[in-house]
């Protein structure tokens, strides 16, 4: 059994060597797009003036929106339509007339190479006519200037969600608290951008497409509308693409249209790189919010109601709809029993770069409201922080769990299994907790500031509708799998095969996986929400049992054996216990194609003479080809979790903040390949490192993004990343077949929540908005010595120096 | 305006004209067709571009391809000896030191010279070896342990021979 073991990775061996094919890789010869992109982050475009440019050696074509023709003009779809976004927008894929951020696209260039077409785009001069730009979720609140002409106050979404009666619970609550909470944007910031690269076949009227998304399937659907083509003439293949995090998600980019489109006009190949400074202004950004919170609690810290009104700033458009915030206002709850609960959100435009999922989506902001919280009741209280957290676990045997609200997939949020007292108390021995005491003791009388946190988070994972998998074993005994959604280096080629091999009883060696190719498998929905391994897995699963029927069948004619009397090992059937009477699978596959002509030495076997069976009986039943194809939908989400826990010091004199130790405990259901899974945290966790400490989007007053390079948008390197300790627990889900939850996203969930807990416990100062800079750690202490920032009570007997 | 540059590259002698604003990483990519070195930033942050040039580990996005006349260029694609892999490429592998495999050739490549100059890193030396390359799929986890899992399978070779 192949399945559950830590095997190495598949792709591996192409990727060390340099043979990976990134879109870039690909399309030596195509012509090369750049674009014009607006400076203003609100403008009126006032003029096009491209006649300088036309001189430049190389050019091809120089596309303003006014070129735009068909659907292609028109505005990108709003992807995820919601009743409460009642003003969502969404950008032409060339400006038209007004620009909204800067970065937006204005003119599209197309010349030989791309350094020619950044030489004729430099050369393009687009006059405006700025108008007063909205930046930050104050600006779009006070409402002075709008983002959009007919959206009223900036509101692009409101929304509210309760359960019970949280006036009157918190009314009634022995203690309430009162607070704000703000995290600031990041972004998904994988190391290959954004590319798209089209081929357009004039004799045979059809389109390829290659593009760096993590949905072929629902690019090539929406290229089919915009172009006016059947989506049969249109193929989208996602080849190694080189990290998505959630950005890619996000589609039709407006390249994702242009592109092709100009691939068709031209008659040529067309490609586009995304350079990295477009990425900063053109891509998505993620994660700002604020969120204010008021909490009724009993002596125990037992939530009574809870009630959080978040602002959430989606920049210039909505084309991923209210996503972000939805999950934060379901998400925020965890693995705790709320009392009464209403959350409620404003979805406001910015003068920004559009926001729309980055790993955690949302979540990370509801695991900071809800542990801060958790934190803040036990302050509040004089209680152990893990013993507030204790009493207001959802139990064992309360599963599954109904929250009473609606999730992300439109479907009630019923958590399906768990264990959280387990984890907490294993998380607790994992870092130690009660012993810390002592080593906080040890390390003040060194002259050391050291303090620990701990954050829990539950993560719905595996949202549907659906996923598919083909499985086909060829004559040669070659299993090809193949499934729609796409690959970012979560290791989709091993993992599947895995499940595959399992299932069918065949060598790992034997199984291909190919992804995200819509040659292969045209129906998909993608890569998002840590969904890849429960809906494609599962998809492989089914798909792979009905290949192992039919086999079994096919076999058991051959053999003249009762099916269920047969096994598979090592890729060959035999009868239980008569290893004699076997046949290899790929003559199974041969048999299960009744042929007229052989058109090899094996398929002779399959040919009219060469079979037996009954003279009276078709030679086929049901479909020919040892393959078969099934789909996964489920009911709703399941629900995976875990908590983390760090050390943290902080240096007494500059402020350096240096994690000294930090742990995982994660639970993802069954696990298909451990150190997969394991990866998966580490790189979470890295990325919830960089969010809490490093990572974030500085805008100026006029939406100019000041830190738009790798120079100035701090990414933790190795340095950076402290040794990640971890422990798994495995709670089956009882929804799906395999029993697996998703992993992708968890590890830099609770990451800003926890790095924030240890930081707070070792200077007594409350710490309430994240990232955190030595800087801003330098002047809270300031402003705590002169009364202007609050400490914590428990500052007043274990305070630091 | 174009002009021949010769220069050798994974032990072979290649020519191509290129403008001399071309950037080597871009005139290893498209046009010499070596492909497994990967540019992530252009602005020499990264690390992805990454390559030897005579030996040492460079950024191929900050240099232009007509100042590698004449010298030697080691790019991910160059160095397993005999199609096989290197042992930093094995060691990579073996611990799962990758996911996207888009950062990978850069820290190859730097690991490798890495590891020639100072074969058996202490912890500390192979964080500050790597600490000019960005990974955003591992969270450097797995990379640690490779360098040292290659000082191993290289010290093993040594052995062997």
């Amino acid at each position: 059994m192949t399945f559950g073991e830590p095997i190495a990775r598949r792709e591996d061996p192409r990727l060390v060597t340099g043979q990976g094919r990134y879109v870039d890789d690909l399309g030596r010869d195509a012509l090369a797009a750049a674009f014009v992109r607006s400076p203003h982050a609100h403008a009126r475009i006032t003029g096009i003036d491209v006649d300088d440019a036309l001189d430049v050696d190389g050019l091809v074509a120089i596309y303003t929106w006014e070129d735009l023709d068909g659907r292609v003009g028109e505005p990108l779809p709003l992807l995820i339509p919601h009743p409460a976004l009642t003003h969502g927008r969404t950008a032409h894929p060339l400006a038209r007339d007004v620009v909204r951020h800067v970065g937006e696209a204005v003119v599209m260039v197309v010349a030989r190479d791309r350094y020619l077409a950044e030489d004729a785009a430099e050369r393009i001069r687009v006059t405006y006519e700025p108008l007063p730009p909205v930046v930050g979720v104050e600006n779009a609140v006070n409402a002075s200037c709008r983002v959009h002409d007919d959206v009223p106050g900036n509101v692009g979404a409101h929304l509210v969600q309760e359960t019970g009666d949280v006036s009157a619970a918190i009314g009634a609550a022995p203690h309430v608290l009162e607070f704000r909470l703000d995290i600031e944007r990041s972004a998904s910031m994988p190391l290959e951008g954004r590319g798209v690269y089209a081929r357009w076949d004039a004799d045979d009227g059809s389109l390829r497409v290659y593009s760096s998304t993590q949905t072929s399937t629902s690019v090539r659907m929406a290229i089919a509308v915009k172009l006016g083509l059947p989506a049969n003439k249109v193929e989208v293949i996602a080849p190694d693409v080189g990290g998505g995090f959630g950005v890619k998600i996000v589609h039709p980019w407006p390249e994702e249209v242009l592109v092709p489109w100009a691939a068709r006009l031209l008659g040529r190949e067309v490609k586009w790189t995304e350079d990295r400074r477009e990425h900063f202004v053109s891509a998505a950004h993620e994660r700002a919010q604020v969120h204010h919170v008021r909490v009724g609690f009993d002596d125990e810290g037992r939530l009574l109601g809870l009630d959080v009104r978040i602002q959430h700033d989606h920049g210039a458009y909505t084309p991923y709809g209210i996503i972000v915030p939805i999950i934060t206002s379901t998400q925020l709850l965890g693995p705790y029993k709320p009392g009464a609960y209403r959350v409620e959100f404003t979805s406001l435009y910015t003068n920004t770069v559009i926001v729309t999922p980055y790993r955690g989506a949302g979540r990370p902001q509801g695991a900071f409201c809800m542990e801060r919280t958790m934190d803040r009741i036990a302050d509040e209280l004089g209680l152990d922080r893990t013993a507030v957290r204790e009493v207001n676990l959802i139990r064992p045997e309360e599963f599954p769990y109904d929250q009473g609200l609606i999730f992300q997939d439109g479907r009630p949020l019923i958590y399906d299994s768990g264990d959280y007292p387990e984890m907490l108390r294993r998380i607790k021995e994992l870092i130690g907790w009660d012993g810390f005491a002592a080593f906080r003791a040890e390390a003040e009388r060194a002259g050391r500031r050291v303090g620990i946190g701990l954050a829990c988070y539950v993560e719905g994972t595996g949202v549907g509708p659906y996923e598919g998998g083909h499985v086909e074993i060829d004559s040669s005994g070659r299993v090809h799998v193949s499934t729609g959604l796409t690959s970012q280096g979560q290791g989709h080629q091993t993992v599947f095969a895995q499940v595959a091999a399992a299932e069918l009883g065949v060598p790992i060696e034997d199984v291909t996986v190919t992804t995200g190719d819509t040659r292969r498998f045209g129906y998909a929905v993608g890569t998002f929400a840590s969904r890849a391994a429960v809906m494609s897995g599962n998809a492989i699963a089914l798909a792979a049992r009905k290949v192992r029927e039919k086999a079994l069948r096919i076999a058991g004619e051959a053999l003249e054996a009762d099916p269920r009397d047969l096994e598979i090992v090592d890729g060959v059937v035999r009868v239980k216990g008569n290893a004699a009477a076997s046949i290899p699978l790929r003559t199974v596959a041969v048999l299960s194609n009744p042929l007229r002509y052989a058109f090899d030495e094996a398929a002779q076997q399959a040919t009219q003479f060469a079979v037996g069976g009954s003279p009276d009986d078709p030679p086929l039943t049901g479909e020919p080809g040892l393959e078969g194809r099934d789909y996964y939908s489920p009911p709703r989400s399941t629900f995976a979790y875990g908590m983390h826990a760090a050390i943290v010091e902080t240096d007494p004199d500059t402020a350096e903040i240096r994690i000294l130790r930090y742990a995982v405990l994660h639970d993802c259901g069954r696990l298909i390949n451990p150190r997969i899974v394991e990866g998966q945290i580490h790189g979470g966790v890295a990325q919830g490192v960089g969010g809490a400490l490093y990572e974030r989007m500085v805008y100026d007053a006029e939406g100019q993004l000041l830190n738009a390079s790798f120079m100035d948008f701090l990414m933790p390197y190795a340095t950076e990343v402290p040794r990640i300790e971890t422990g798994h627990m495995e709670t089956a889900s009882p929804l799906n077949p395999l029993g697996v939850k998703g992993a992708g996203e968890a590890g830099v969930i609770p990451g800003s929540a926890v790095i924030a807990a240890a930081i707070e416990d070792a200077e007594g100062i409350r710490i309430t908005r994240m990232p955190i800079s030595p800087s801003e750690l330098y002047h809270l202490r300031l402003a705590a010595a002169s009364g202007v920032a609050e400490r914590t009570n428990r500052a007043g007997s274990a305070s630091p120096s | 305006m174009t002009r021949e540059i010769s220069l050798n590259v994974n032990g072979v002698p290649r020519t191509a004209s290129a403008e001399p604003r071309r950037l080597l990483s871009d005139f290893l990519r498209h046009d010499l067709g070596l492909t497994g070195t990967h540019v992530g930033c252009e602005h020499g942050v990264c690390g992805c571009c990454t390559v030897l040039f005579d030996g040492e580990p460079v950024r191929s996005c900050l240099m232009f391809a007509v100042t590698a006349a004449g010298h030697e260029v080691t790019t991910v694609e160059g160095l397993g000896a005999d199609g096989g892999m290197s042992p930093v490429q094995r060691a990579f592998s073996e611990c799962h030191g990758l996911q996207c495999g888009f950062c990978t050739p850069g820290f190859l490549c730097t690991v490798t010279a890495l590891l020639r100059d100072n074969p058996r890193p202490s912890e500390d030396e192979v964080l500050e070896g790597i600490s000019g390359n960005l990974c955003r799929c591992t969270g450097y986890q797995n990379i640690v342990k490779a360098v040292h899992r290659a000082a191993d399978l290289i010290a093993e070779e040594r052995t062997d021979r």
